[in-house]
């Protein structure tokens, strides 16, 4: 009880953040890149299953029911069910993190490119558009913003996730996180567990701002609308 | 690696088979039926809680129409701190106010994680009901009150329970990793397994809590087309897009 006592006097550490810069910037960059792996591999697969959910509609209930039900499924067993198969590993995170992208990305690639107008859609076809070419030239850069919305979500929700797989030995922040709960009775071991959620928050907000440039960036029709 | 180790994924599975077969994983204190009942335990109190402290200030503040831009702050701002970070962090809060570990601080990380959904997927509910009625009721005389009772309230009920729903699978899930802050539930086993690396008892656990999160998700689905005048469904679905 007295150590459970000294640990509410738990302060936070400047010294250990000073001494610690380095292993702080690896892991930052360590977090960034499990988390940009994830989004990249789940894009690539959403569009692969979102095309074939456009073409046929009736794919579209089982596809969403699948990537739904991996959705639901906490991210802690997740993990779990594949230590046994691919180890601790960052196949294992890579795996677990592109799972939970899918749904996500998906629903809004779906939805925006159904919310493309029938009008415009027409207008193309009249000018000899083909169908690859209607998607490509046409469909995709207007269902862009909405596809970008489901790309924030998706990585927003990733960085958080990244932190769970230090517990199967990855982890990014989440190390600071983890370790900092083997040491909670002291104050290096908070100073960690706040460092780690600390940066871990910003890291979301950095990215989430970074997609919404990229969106002005890529769609310049709509900022000269909104201007207008 | 178990199954590196000479035998291969059939074995394995045979394995877990047989760690579900044995009758002393399902009883006592750290058997599956007590687990079990734990996690359940305290998804229901975490839920009820937070239903109680975020639906009631949502639905005033969104019938006088206050803090839009406060309620979007605040689903951005939750879903950006990881929820892993969130128990870990209550535990030192807890321990500060003298709660102690394990059932407390994951309690207070489940409340924390759902009652900012809970808050602002009320508020879109309420906020979203066609002006329209609620001008034709306040013409035909009802005053505030009762245009929040009468009409605000049951338009916005499907969003409402769609988003007591969302949160108690979330609840359910973060409740997995009460485990590494002494509190017991499913999660225990993953925990527990992963430390004495014993992945039989990993897997099993994995299946316990994904099979509860998918039952939970399906009968509460269940219960909620049951209750909601199917005219009034597919408001329910196009708040989801914003939960998830």
């Amino acid at each position: 009880m007295i150590l459970l006592a000294q640990a509410a006097d738990g302060f936070f550490s400047w010294d250990w953040v000073a001494g610690h810069l380095d292993d702080i910037w690896a892991r930052t960059v360590e977090h960034l890149v499990l988390t940009a792996v994830a989004v990249t591999v789940g894009i690539v697969i959403s569009l692969g299953l979102s095309v074939i959910a456009l073409r046929y509609r009736w794919t579209y209930g089982p596809i969403t029911w699948f990537t739904g039900v991996l959705y639901t499924i906490p991210s802690l067993a997740l993990f779990a069910f594949l230590v046994p198969i691919t180890g601790l590993s960052i196949l294992t995170a890579e795996i677990g993190l592109v799972s939970y992208t899918l749904l996500i990305l998906i629903r809004n690639m779906v939805a925006g490119i159904n919310g493309v107008p029938d009008a415009t859609v027409e207008s193309a076809r009249g000018m000899g558009y083909t169908n690859r070419g209607l998607f490509f030239a046409v469909e995709l850069p207007l269902a862009l913003p909405v596809i970008i919305a489901g790309v924030r979500i998706a990585a927003v929700t990733t960085i958080g996730l990244v932190t769970v797989t230090a517990l199967i030995g990855q982890g990014g922040l989440g190390f600071f996180i983890l370790r900092g709960l083997n040491l909670f009775y002291s104050p290096i071991g908070t100073t960690q567990i706040v460092v780690g959620t600390v940066v871990s928050v910003v890291l979301a907000v950095a990215v989430d701002l970074t997609l919404v440039g990229i969106e002005r960036v890529a769609t310049p029709w709509s900022r000269r609308k909104a201007t207008a | 690696m178990v199954t590196a180790e000479g035998h291969g994924m059939i074995d394995f599975l045979g394995d877990v088979l047989a760690w579900f077969a044995n009758p002393d994983n399902w009883t006592g204190a750290s058997g599956i039926l007590n687990r079990l009942r734990e996690h359940v335990q305290i998804t229901a109190a975490a839920t009820a809680a937070s239903a109680a402290l975020a639906i009631p200030p949502a639905l005033w503040l969104a019938h006088r129409r206050l803090g839009g831009t406060f309620v979007v702050a605040v689903v951005n701002i939750g879903r950006a701190i990881p929820s892993f970070a969130i128990v870990v962090l209550f535990l030192p809060i807890s321990i500060r106010l003298g709660l102690g570990i394990g059932f407390w601080p994951t309690f207070l990380a489940l409340l924390f994680l759902a009652v900012p959904p809970m808050f602002t997927n009320t508020y879109a509910g309420v906020a979203g009901v066609d002006p329209e009625l609620v001008e034709a009721s306040r013409g035909m005389g009802m005053t505030g009150r009762e245009v929040l009772a009468m009409v605000e309230l049951p338009m916005a009920s499907p969003v409402i329970l769609a988003a007591v729903r969302v949160a108690a699978v979330q609840v359910a899930a973060t409740a997995t990793l009460g485990a590494l802050v002494g509190w017991g539930g499913l999660g225990r086993f993953i925990v527990d397994g992963f430390a004495t690396q014993d992945n039989v008892e990993v897997f099993a656990g994995a299946v316990l809590v994904a099979g509860l999160a998918i039952v939970l998700e399906v009968l509460l689905g269940w219960f909620e087309r049951r209750v909601v005048p199917t005219t009034l469904q597919s408001r329910a679905e196009s708040i989801e897009i914003v939960v998830a």
